[in-house]
């Protein structure tokens, strides 16, 4: 049996009227991948928090012992100067600064008069850099490389600390599937090398790809620890253990009822760069979603899926936009968000907190931002009615809050997602296009969210859906238009597809170019 | 249980921090100057001296809001929308009606000017209002050639300036049309307080508690009462108390109630998104702008009247004050949020102090640093305790 790293027990954290976490344990044993799964809000960020520092000791019951020593972390740096590193979900790194500016940030390598030895940084920052398998130059400003790419400067950075034990939340949440299996593979690697991780990921997949062992948490609580090799090590065991139930089927069934008529088609659309315009990012696509269907479009990241439904959405994205859109057989021209939400069309924002929902407001205002006609009489916004619409779509979508009223950046991930719905349910559209509808919220979730847009179907809308999880469109979709680099390359049948065709279409194509 | 109350307790202090800031400094100054701040002369003058704060504050609520956007050529548009009056009527006789209507078409085109390049070419608005802080600084110098001009014509100065008489009524001492006008009001408020309650309770939406919300209602008509019974003791309404309300009412109106105020909001509160809801919000940058340059040249007229005369340098950090006005009424340096009902309170906090800084005979030096001290006091305050109720 090899050797305990880290032992986390009984920690108990309580914030004011909650108890995030209570009573947890938590054994990792050197130099392996232990996975930390629950849904959100379960306390996997808080425990990880506990033990990086951030939350110093003291402000938590419980004893962490780190190389067989209690350790009392006051702050994160404590907890790195012993080879803990934790990386965030959202990159703390500072896009106009270099990679090597960016790895030694707080840290950096000076000479004896304080003043920064910059050729010795490079050098440095490179040597970790090539341990990664990352071939840049250290000089490379941080936004002008792909998030794939940062994720490894991340974890460069982390090595440069001299890291023993490497925590990562949520690091693939931003990936592509191919950026993604890259960096599981790495952590393998890195594992044979001794490297001992934590990894927090909703992705099941991964945590069987990857994982020697997986903790489940539940409502701040260890529901129990899975060992390949000696537990049944599967996604249906591991959500079983999250939710508390097994979950029957994790896409709700619908009766087909996908209709003749044709209800958005898209022709020849072309879509260049905003900021380079010579580049196509979109060339020559057309497509088509009839009524009461639900149709993905499956790729990877910089595919140019996004790029087509914001452009397609009142030109909100590229310029040198051309080709033809037909509304229900008619030929409209969608200049403006405003006109496409006037023609019934909707689309549900990639990435809810930044481009999604005004955090810093109710669910009211929310809801009804994209509709606000709806709620006014001659300009005038009639509150009541108002209140009324919010307390409607709060009910219809689920969304778990205390109140409308409720700061909207405050729900879960999974509740926010659904007041988006909400907002964009309540402007009518025939045509609904989701764009990554699910990411970063739990299963719980999820199953609601599909549920919704099996509703919209039944009552003959349309749903356009980009999700870079193949499971998710095979799960939900009737038809699946596959894309590469702007290219449309196949339109398949979800039910005579798999994964592997899928994903086939997409390696074959990038191995030509 | 303790918990709950003192959470109670933090909510209300949150929420009337700046109400309750206000009522201690009035005091404090009243009990200082021995009453003078009282004095029906001080109390109506308190208004007027600040009505230009108001109507600037007013127009640079929505520049703020739109994501902590300032306008600081006001101060210079004011210069030369007032030195172009002053010299129009004295100087060219102009039939002041149509000079009033020029200068606030002049005002709107500075604003239609600099919301241009803001809101369609996105220059940072602190460098296009900069320059036009210099640009039009000279301009109006160019206009008044570098002279002070008096305005004499008794039009133009009356729809400004003059006090509200009704003949036969308000021949005596005592102007009663003002009491009139205040329980008019007082009563108003009251009744609109019932009538929400009732027509809430009728469709079943949720209620205040009834104490709170009479209290209050109460509290203002009192006000209300007590300030017109000063001034009837003092010449009456004045004119520019009417012009000055009537932009605060109206802009709290579009603030709070209009679906094209709601806009201000949601672009202060996440650009992007407020874009793909189908809102242009290049247009509600050129709004808040070409808005901003309309009052600004209201300003100058309100205040070329007021004073009687137009300068070179009038009007010189006007601007800072009606931004000072609302960053202590509680408006985020970030956009997104703030209220008129806020700016109006930071102003009159400013004006009181001022005031009675004023009467105490303490000289303008000592003004300043007490102003900017309340301004980074009540920024202060306000971030500390957002924090701790977990917000932001």
């Amino acid at each position: 049996m090899a050797k305990v790293l880290l032992e986390m027990r009984s920690i108990t954290k309580e914030f004011p009227g909650v108890k995030a976490l209570d009573n947890v344990n938590l054994k990792v044993e050197e130099g392996e991948i232990h996975a930390l799964i629950g849904e959100n809000g379960a306390g996997k960020s808080t425990l990880m928090n506990v033990l990086s520092g951030t939350y110093p000791a003291g402000s938590y019951s419980g004893e962490i012992y780190y190389d067989g020593k209690l350790c009392q972390f006051k702050s994160q740096k404590d907890s790195e100067a012993v080879g803990i590193v934790i990386i965030h979900q959202e990159l703390a790194l500072i896009p106009l600064l270099s990679i090597g500016e960016n790895m030694f940030l707080g840290n950096e390598i000076k000479n004896k008069f304080g003043v920064i030895d910059w050729n010795k940084t490079y050098y440095e920052a490179e040597q970790h850099m090539r341990q990664v398998g990352l071939n840049e130059s250290a000089q490379t400003l941080v936004k002008d490389i792909g998030t794939g790419k940062q994720q490894l400067v991340e974890i460069a950075k982390a090595f440069s600390k001299k890291v023993k034990l490497l925590i990562l939340d949520e690091p693939t949440s931003s990936l592509n599937d191919e950026d993604a299996k890259m960096l599981l593979d790495l952590l393998m690697e890195f594992k044979k090398n001794g490297l001992t991780s934590i990894i927090i990921t909703h992705k099941l997949n991964e945590i069987i790809y990857c994982a020697d062992k997986a903790t489940i948490i539940r409502d701040g609580s260890t529901i129990e620890t899975l060992v390949k090799g000696v537990d049944e090590f599967s996604e249906d065991r591991i959500i079983k253990g999250m939710v508390g139930r097994a979950m029957e089927d994790r896409y709700p069934k619908r009766e087909h009822n996908v209709q003749n008529e044709v209800s958005l088609e898209v022709k020849n659309w072309t879509v260049h760069h905003p900021l380079y315009p010579e580049r196509v990012v979109d060339d020559n696509i057309s497509f088509y979603v009839r009524r009461g269907e639900v149709v993905g479009f499956s790729g990877l990241q910089g595919a140019g899926r996004t790029e087509l439904a914001m452009s397609i959405f009142g030109h909100s994205y590229g310029t040198g936009i051309s080709g033809e859109v037909y509304l229900n057989g008619e030929k409209v021209s969608l200049k403006s968000p405003e006109e496409a939400i006037r023609h019934k069309l909707a689309y549900v924002t990639e990435d809810r907190k930044t481009n999604g929902l005004i955090l810093d407001e109710s669910i009211r205002f929310n809801t009804t931002l994209a509709r606000l006609d709806k709620v006014c009489r001659g300009g005038i916004i009639d509150t009541d009615k108002e209140v009324q619409v919010a307390e409607q779509m709060t009910r219809e979508m689920g969304t778990k809050t205390p109140s409308i009223e409720q700061r909207i950046g405050n729900l879960s991930g999974g509740n926010q997602q659904k007041a988006l719905l909400g907002k964009w349910i309540f402007t009518e559209p025939e045509v609904l296009i989701m764009d990554e509808p699910t990411r970063g919220i739990d299963v719980g979730a999820k199953y609601d969210i599909y549920c919704l847009i099996n509703d919209m179907v039944s009552q003959g809308k349309s749903v356009v859906m980009i999700s870079s999880e193949l499971p998710e469109l095979l799960g939900m979709c009737d038809r699946i238009y596959v894309m590469n680099e702007g290219r449309l390359l196949a339109e398949v049948n979800a039910a005579d597809a798999t994964q592997e065709s899928i994903m086939g279409y997409i390696i074959r194509d990038t191995a030509k170019a | 249980m303790k918990t709950s109350y003192s959470s109670v307790v933090l909510n209300f202090l949150r929420k009337y921090t700046m109400v309750i800031a206000l009522v201690v400094v009035f005091l404090l100054f009243a009990q200082l100057t021995g009453g003078r701040l009282l004095y029906a002369q001080n109390m109506s003058n308190l208004m007027l001296q600040n009505g230009y704060v108001l109507v600037m504050a007013c127009g640079m609520l929505l520049c703020i809001l739109t994501g902590g956007n300032i306008d600081l050529s006001i101060g210079s548009v004011i210069c030369l929308v007032g030195g172009l009056a002053a010299v129009m009527i004295s100087d060219m006789s102009v039939n002041p009606i149509l000079a009033i209507v020029v200068c606030l078409a002049v005002g709107l085109l500075v604003g239609v000017w600099q919301g241009y390049w803001i809101g369609y070419v996105r220059i940072p608005p602190f460098i296009t209002t900069l320059g036009g802080m210099f640009i039009f600084r000279g301009l109006g110098r160019l206009v008044l050639d570098n002279q002070t001009v008096a305005i004499q014509d008794s039009t133009f100065l009356n729809i400004f300036t003059a006090y509200i008489k009704v003949p036969g009524l308000d021949d005596g001492e005592v102007i009663y049309s003002a009491l009139i006008v205040g329980v008019v009001a007082a009563v108003y408020v009251i009744l609109s307080t019932v009538k929400n309650r009732r027509d809430r309770a009728k469709n079943g939406y949720r209620q205040n508690s009834a104490v709170s919300d009479y209290v209050k209602a109460g509290l203002i008509a009192a006000l209300i009462l007590y300030y017109c019974g000063q001034l009837s003791q003092y010449r009456g309404i004045s004119v520019m108390l009417v012009w000055v309300l009537a932009v605060c009412l109206i802009y709290n109106f579009i603030t709070a109630k209009t679906a094209f105020g709601r806009y201000f909001y949601a672009v202060g509160g996440n650009e992007k998104a407020t874009q793909l809801s189908g809102i242009n919000t290049n247009k509600i940058y050129f709004i808040a702008y070409a808005n901003m340059g309309l009052l600004a040249g209201l300003c100058g007229l309100l205040n070329a009247a007021r004073v009687g005369s137009v300068n070179g340098s009038t009007g010189t950090s006007f601007e800072m004050d009606a931004i000072g006005a609302c960053f202590i009424g509680g408006a985020s340096a970030y956009g997104g949020s703030g209220t008129i009902g806020g700016v109006v309170i930071g102003a009159l906090l400013l004006g009181v102090i001022n005031m009675g800084m004023s009467i105490m005979g303490i000289g303008d030096s000592w003004q300043y640093v007490v102003k900017g001290g309340v301004l980074l006091l009540a920024v202060i305050f306000d971030v500390v305790t957002s924090r701790k109720s977990g917000k932001g």
